[in-house]
């Protein structure tokens, strides 16, 4: 591979990463509010058991 | 339409009056140019000469920083602020009263710092000196927005500076270009349409920066 | 509010992008023809320029919705606005980044002042991450989205500005401004090559922007939902 060729899979490299941090960063946001989501159903499911 | 002016010239009164009785901050402007200009001559080679003439422009730049970093805050501190905008007068008649006080202030400093470069640094051009007054137009417009931006916020005295220097570097690019360049008409009017633009969008977004 | 949880937009968007960007760069690497100049690094140009737009179309829709918000004092227009800018300043940063790699190939050098769009976008990052400190210095609130909505316009206003300022300080500068050879007329090959790569861009832009926003959008329920449990 010339240098040419190598600087620009660089370039398309750098970008293609930068989207892949992006949906990693998303992925454990996703997680983080599943988890979150969890925890208050559960709050949810306890205060109304003991209302109820 | 003569009670806004009426109003802006109120309250630009108001800071010029302060000024003259606390005389704070006059002085230490014109100090701060003074030495900066000596700062500069140190820093330039002998090579670099003709770099000197931009550096007027940083120095401009930085000393207005240092006007608008207070221009808000005695009104913060007291509360001032929030009177100012329950006041039945346009929000924007403040913003143009700041800004006529703070060109005041300027001006005033220029007058000391355009001499003392001439005299260090060897002769100021009429283009120099009308570029110089073009860019406080501007620089007072944004810089007034920016500064009742920053004083909302936390960090305020770090805070301007970030505003502002970006915002800043059209006007030093029209000022340097008026300076060193053969036609310094072009970069005249350049200033002028940065004053003209930034102006009016200050102006009718002003009342949003100050109102809950 | 506008929270559909379907986010049924999202999927088309995501379907989209696959399918222009993917596409798009495939026609890049493969398809278009070679440069007669400089060669196989001329298909940086596929990407790069598309993200500058793409950044540009960004920042513009930040300053739509902060003039929506100035406008109508919605609350929702903050975030979406906050969003857009934050999409920006990341494909502004991406510019600047396949910008310098394309400067480096062609002239060997990581940083010219003679790149006018890399000059450009400099201090758009200069001016688009005080963005982010003035934010971050303000109280949460409706000041708060105000100013950010102004701030926006600003540096709407400011991109035009900045790049005749640029333009202008060449004369005095002199940067050692390397040309590349730039086609006046793009065969029509590289032209469908770049339109379909820039429809990818926007696409892609418009997808994460989709995500970001009903990411913080969720985010902000569970909290309502936390503290109400409380």
């Amino acid at each position: 591979m010339s240098s040419g060729e190598k600087y620009l899979s660089a370039a398309y490299v750098v970008v293609l990463l930068t989207v892949l941090a992006y949906l990693l960063i998303h992925s454990l946001r996703l997680a983080r509010l599943s988890r979150e989501l969890g925890e208050l159903t559960e709050q949810a499911r306890a205060k109304a058991a003991a209302d109820g | 339409m003569s009670g806004y002016i009426r109003d802006a010239a109120a309250l630009a009164r108001k800071d010029l009056l302060l000024e003259l009785r606390g005389k704070e901050l006059l002085p230490a402007m014109a100090l701060f140019v003074l030495a900066m200009l000596v700062a500069f001559r140190f820093a330039l080679t002998s090579e670099q000469e003709a770099a000197s003439q931009g550096l007027l422009w940083v120095a401009i730049v930085f000393t207005a920083l240092l006007a608008l970093g207070r221009a808000f805050v005695p009104e913060r501190e007291q509360g001032i602020l929030d009177a100012l905008v329950l006041a039945p007068c346009d929000r924007s008649a403040i913003w143009l009263g700041k800004v006529l006080a703070t060109m005041a202030f300027l001006l005033v400093v220029e007058a000391v710092a355009l001499p003392a470069f001439g005299l260090f640094f060897g002769g100021v051009s009429w283009a120099t000196v009308a570029a110089v007054v073009l860019a406080n137009v501007g620089i007072c417009a944004v810089g007034t927005l920016l500064a009742a931006m920053a004083v909302a916020g936390r960090a305020r005295e770090v805070l301007l500076p970030l505003l502002f220097l970006p915002l800043a570097i059209p006007v030093v690019v029209g000022g340097v270009g008026a300076t060193v360049a053969d036609d310094p008409a072009r970069y005249l009017a350049f200033l002028g349409l940065y004053d003209g633009v930034f102006a009016i969008l200050a102006w009718a977004t002003f009342e949003y920066v100050v109102v809950e | 509010m506008s929270t559909s949880s379907s986010n049924r937009s999202g999927v088309i968007l995501a379907v989209a992008t696959f399918v222009l960007l993917g596409g798009g760069i495939a026609l890049a690497l493969l398809w278009a023809p070679e440069d007669a100049d400089q060669g196989p690094s001329q298909r940086i140009f596929y990407i790069h320029v598309p993200l500058a737009l793409t950044a540009y179309a960004c920042f513009f829709w930040g300053a739509w919705k902060g003039l929506r918000l100035l406008w109508t004092r919605e609350e929702r227009y903050d975030l979406e606005g906050y969003t857009a800018v934050h999409m920006g300043l990341i494909f502004g940063l991406l510019t600047l980044a396949t910008g310098s790699i394309w400067a480096k190939i062609s002239w060997g050098v990581w940083w010219s002042w003679g790149e006018r769009q890399l000059v450009l976008f400099l201090i758009l990052f200069l001016f688009y991450s005080a963005y982010f400190m003035l934010r971050y210095s303000l109280e949460p609130g409706a000041s708060r989205a105000n100013i950010s909505a102004v701030y926006a316009l600003l540096g709407v206003v400011l991109i035009p500005v900045s790049f005749l300022a640029i333009r202008l300080a060449e004369n005095f500068i002199h940067p050692v401004v390397f040309t590349r050879d730039v086609q006046d007329n793009l065969p029509t090959e590289m032209l469908v090559t770049f339109c379909v790569c820039l429809a990818g861009m926007l696409a892609l832009a418009a997808t994460l922007y989709q995500n970001e926003l009903l990411g913080k959008r969720l985010d902000e329920r569970v909290r309502e939902l936390r503290e109400v449990l409380q």
